[in-house]
Formats: structure tokens, C-alpha cells, sequence
């Protein structure tokens, strides 16, 4: 049951995403993307539990489980912070100055 | 239970941000506002898993996350706009590589069919988007050459590879532990199909490749959160592979290819177009800068040479100029113009150009026929006439910015060396064009200050 609950899930997100970005126009495709790429950071929330599952998980798994986050926060981090840096240049005839 | 329901919750809220972050960040005026709402949900839904009891231990937390923020706080700050590609290819690569690692430490629990397959799924896309953009980044960065790599038997090795990872898949998924073999050749395999995948794909295809691998480390994304039953990295995930999967949609589009086509076969291969002849009209800055003072309409076509060059500060300069002249000026964009979609927008905003002088190709090719001077900077296949006319060219149906209606065209390049695609373009023998050789931002600031003079 829960399978199918996530299924759901999945196909109505999946709905949703197309019907979000389509008719984006091309001036703004770059930072959309790098936008999104930060959004698919969110597997940084299954790196924290990971990495923060304590003594009782193997060596191994912590191990993999910090550096998923080190990976997932750059994407995160750096994902944002580009996206924002490279909108704020976005201007229109009138901001300028 | 009762924390299992407040984070649910919290991630309720999460994912109401991203989404109303996303549909903000479609708009130029509301993006950047857009983006700071989906950062806000990406907080939220960190905040409330770093609260659950099931975070046992910090120390490790803490060391990843910042070796995290300090790599990212730097990249983003210190890279220059025209590494812009390569950036995002990083990014992607390294989400995908943490969805790689979420999927493999999930083996560590209890491990049922549903968590096999899925594990599979997320080693799977993640692994290839790890190391396709790996490859990507070596390719926009020049650190690999750009170039279409195509050897014999190509598809040969690659249905090999394919063959042996789903046979490997499955034996994993029959008997799945955390130390499986059939793991760790799962791993090995989608990281090479990942580079073989890559690694025939040109550089004026990576707009295509690009938000391909965008797509990918939201569906890797995914594939996790299955795997680890996590509802937000479900919802986050699929939204971001959905909206990849629509810009590499209209990618393609804008080069009248299929996706299959773009992903396997090299370009430029198969046909011989028509050879042109003909000759060549130089021009120089001198004279170029006097029919541009006479001109009453500007359209600036820029490519990937301009972002080589350098030249957009000049370029913008050189058009702030002329509508102080009383030239009306604008800048028309295609949409596979540079190495990511959107490159040479990104480009001419740190230019200080205003987006709504930024005119896509659609709306650009009716009112051609009107404008006086058509300046073409960097660009190559993307105003290549042949594309309309010659059936035998590899690029034949493509839509193209038709600057050749233009009454004048100036084309600024280096040498008459062709294009990306290696095909002749008849533009530069058109009666209406003339030759400005030479650096972009070289011709460009000798227009200036003829200008000025």
C-alpha cells in the first residue's frame, strides 16, 4: 500500500513539473535550471539521516553517509547562491542604476 | 509516531515552497524571488529532519555539511559568469553522486524487494549523472576536448555495458546485501555508461546534455527517496525531473532533432552538404562603425564566440551607443545559442543588457526583413542559412535566426573556418553580408571608439 501511496505521489509531482515550467521563456532558462538543480539537493535530507544514524550503523555507512552530504550541500548551497547571483544581474530597462 | 507525523508535516510546507518557488521562478521579475521561496522550503525540510530522533550522532553532520558550505560558498561566489556551464554540470554531477551514496547506505537497514529495486534505480541514474557530468564539465570547461568522441564499435561497447549492468541489476535485486559484488559492479558499470554516454555528444549539443543531466540528478533524487520511503525527496525530485525533461525538450526542439538523435549519433557525420562558393566581402571596423551610425535598426545575434571572446561588456556598451544615436537596438537570442540553455542571456544580463532587449527567435524572425543591420557575433549554425535550403546539409530543418533577410548583415569572426556542425555556411557569401575578421572584442572596441570619434 505504501508503494502505491508513493506512486501517486511521484505521478502527480511529476504532473505538476510539467505544468510549472512549460511556457518558461528562454531569457530565464539558465537560472531556471541551476534553480532546480539546487532543488534536487533535497538528497541532502536522506544524506543527514545517514550520517546522523549514530554508533550503531557501520563504519562504512557513515562514512558514505558524510560524504553524501558534503556532495548534497554543495549542490545545495552553491545551487542557490548561483542561481540567486545570477538573477540579481537580471534587469529590466528602468531598475538599472 | 508523533515524530514521524511533524516531520511529514514540515515537509508538507517544504514542498508548498518549492513549488510556488518554481512557478515564481519561471517569470524574470518574480525569479529571484522565486528562488529565495524554494531555498526557504529546502531549509524547512532540513531543519525538520535535523529535529528527529532518528539523527542519533551530529559530529558527522557537522563535518559534512561544512566541508559542504565552504566549498559551496566559494564556488559560487568566485566563479566567473562564463564558467557558468561547467558550474551547473558540477552541481548536477554531485547531487547525483549523493543520491548514488542516500541509495547505497539505505542497504544498510532491513532490505526488501521494493528497497532493492529502488536502491538499483538511484546507484543506477545516480552514478550516471555523477560521471556524465564529470565529463560534461571537462568538455565545457576544455579540460577534454569538446569534440564529438566517435570510435568503431561504439554502439557495440555500449550495448555491451548496458547488457552487463541490467544482468548485474537483477542479480543484485535476487539477492541484495550492502557487500554484494553485483553491487559494486552495478556502481562501476553506471558510472562508465555515464562517460560512454557523454563522451560522443559535441560541444554545441550540450544545451541538450546539460538539462538531460538536470533532469537525471532530480530523478536520482527520487529514486532515493523510494528507496529510503522519504515523501519530500519524492515530490522535490520528480518536480526537478520534470521540469529537465521539458527543457531538454524545447533544447532539441530548437535544433529539429530527437532526443535519441542528439544522444546517439555523432554530429555531422553522416551527410556532405553542398559546398558553397562564392566570395567574400570584408569589411572594416572603420566602415562598419559608419553604416551602423546610419542605421535607425540594430539586431545583435550573439554565439558561443562572443562568451570566448569575452566581448559582451563591449558588445553592450557598443549598443548603449547607438541608442543613444537614436538606434533602436536589440539582442536576438536562439535558443541553443552557447553551451546551456539560456547562456548567452546570462551572459549579456552581467552585461547590464535589459531582458526585455533580449528577443527570442520567434518573435525576432518576422520583423527581420525590417531591420537595417543584422550584427552576428560568434555564431555560426544558428544563422546558417543552409538550413532552409539544402536538404543535403546535417542541419536542414533546423530553425535558425534568419538574419540573412536582414539588408545588411555584419558578421564578426575570427577566420572562415566553419562552424561547430564543420559545414560551409552560404550566409558569408551573401551579397547583403559583410566580414568584420577578427577578435569579437577586439572589432567590437575599435567600432567603440571609432564611435566616439
Amino acid at each position: 500500500m505504501e508503494a502505491i501511496f508513493l506512486g501517486l505521489i511521484l505521478l502527480l509531482s511529476i504532473f505538476l513539473g510539467f505544468e510549472l515550467i512549460s511556457k518558461v521563456p528562454a531569457t530565464i532558462h539558465t537560472p531556471l535550471m541551476s534553480g532546480a538543480n539546487a532543488i534536487s539537493g533535497i538528497t541532502l535530507v536522506g544524506a543527514l539521516l545517514a550520517a546522523g544514524a549514530g554508533a550503531a550503523s557501520p563504519r562504512l555507512a557513515i562514512l558514505l553517509g558524510v560524504i553524501a552530504v558534503a556532495f548534497a550541500t554543495i549542490n545545495v548551497v552553491g545551487g542557490y547562491l548561483v542561481t540567486d547571483r545570477m538573477l540579481g544581474m537580471f534587469k529590466k530597462r528602468g531598475d538599472k542604476g | 509516531m508523533l515524530d514521524h507525523l511533524y516531520i511529514n508535516a514540515a515537509y508538507i510546507v517544504a514542498a508548498a515552497f518549492f513549488i510556488f518557488g518554481l512557478k515564481l521562478l519561471g517569470k524574470p521579475a518574480t525569479a529571484r524571488k522565486g528562488n529565495l521561496f524554494s531555498a526557504v522550503g529546502m531549509l524547512i525540510a532540513i531543519i525538520a529532519t535535523l529535529l528527529s530522533n532518528q539523527i542519533l550522532d551530529w559530529n558527522w553532520i557537522l563535518l559534512g555539511v561544512a566541508i559542504g558550505i565552504v566549498i559551496g560558498v566559494a564556488a559560487s561566489r568566485l566563479i566567473a559568469m562564463t564558467a557558468m556551464p561547467e558550474m551547473v554540470a558540477v552541481f548536477n554531477g554531485l547531487g547525483g553522486g549523493a543520491s548514488l551514496l542516500v541509495g547505497w547506505v539505505a542497504l544498510f537497514g532491513t532490505v526488501n524487494l521494493f528497497v532493492a529495486i529502488t536502491v538499483v534505480l538511484s546507484i543506477l541514474i545516480g552514478g550516471m549523472t555523477f560521471s556524465g557530468s564529470a565529463i560534461a564539465w571537462g568538455k565545457l570547461s576544455e579540460t577534454i576536448t569538446s569534440r564529438a568522441l566517435v570510435f568503431s564499435g561504439q554502439r557495440f561497447v555500449n550495448s555491451a555495458i548496458l547488457i552487463a549492468l541490467i544482468t548485474c541489476a537483477v542479480m543484485f535485486v535476487l539477492e541484495p546485501a550492502h557487500n554484494s559484488p553485483y553491487l559494486y559492479a552495478v556502481i562501476g558499470l553506471a558510472c562508465l555508461l555515464g562517460i560512454m554516454a557523454v563522451i560522443p555528444i559535441g560541444g554545441a549539443d550540450m544545451p541538450v546534455v546539460i538539462s538531460l543531466l538536470n533532469s537525471y540528478s532530480g530523478l536520482a533524487a527520487c529514486a532515493a527517496g523510494f528507496a529510503i520511503n522519504n515523501v519530500i525527496l519524492i515530490v522535490a525530485g520528480s518536480l526537478v525531473g520534470a521540469a529537465g525533461f521539458i527543457l531538454t525538450n524545447v533544447m532539441c526542439k530548437a535544433m529539429n532533432r530527437s532526443l535519441p538523435n542528439v544522444l546517439f549519433s555523432g554530429f555531422g557525420a553522416a551527410k556532405a552538404a553542398t559546398e558553397v562558393d562564392g566570395e567574400v566581402h570584408p569589411i572594416s571596423a572603420e566602415d562598419a562603425t559608419l553604416i551602423l551610425e546610419a542605421a535607425s535598426s540594430v539586431a545583435f545575434v550573439p554565439g558561443y564566440g562572443m562568451a570566448v571572446a569575452q566581448a559582451q561588456h563591449v558588445l553592450c556598451e557598443l549598443g548603449e551607443l547607438l541608442e543613444s544615436n537614436g538606434t533602436e537596438v536589440s539582442y536576438a537570442i536562439h535558443p541553443v545559442a552557447g553551451r546551456m540553455p539560456g547562456h548567452m542571456n546570462v551572459l549579456l544580463a552581467e552585461a547590464n543588457v535589459s531582458y526585455d532587449q533580449l528577443i527570442e527567435m520567434d518573435d525576432i524572425n518576422p520583423r527581420l526583413d525590417s531591420i537595417d543591420v543584422a550584427v552576428v557575433i560568434g555564431a555560426n549554425d544558428v544563422v546558417n542559412p543552409a538550413s532552409r535550403t539544402d536538404e543535403n546539409s546535417p542541419i536542414y530543418g533546423m530553425p535558425i535566426i534568419n538574419v540573412d533577410q536582414a539588408k545588411t548583415v555584419f558578421v564578426l569572426k575570427r577566420t572562415m573556418a566553419s562552424g561547430f556542425a564543420g559545414i560551409d555556411n552560404p550566409l558569408f557569401f551573401g551579397s547583403n553580408t559583410r566580414m568584420l575578421f577578427g577578435d569579437a572584442k577586439t572589432s567590437i572596441s575599435s567600432m567603440i571608439s571609432e564611435f566616439k570619434t
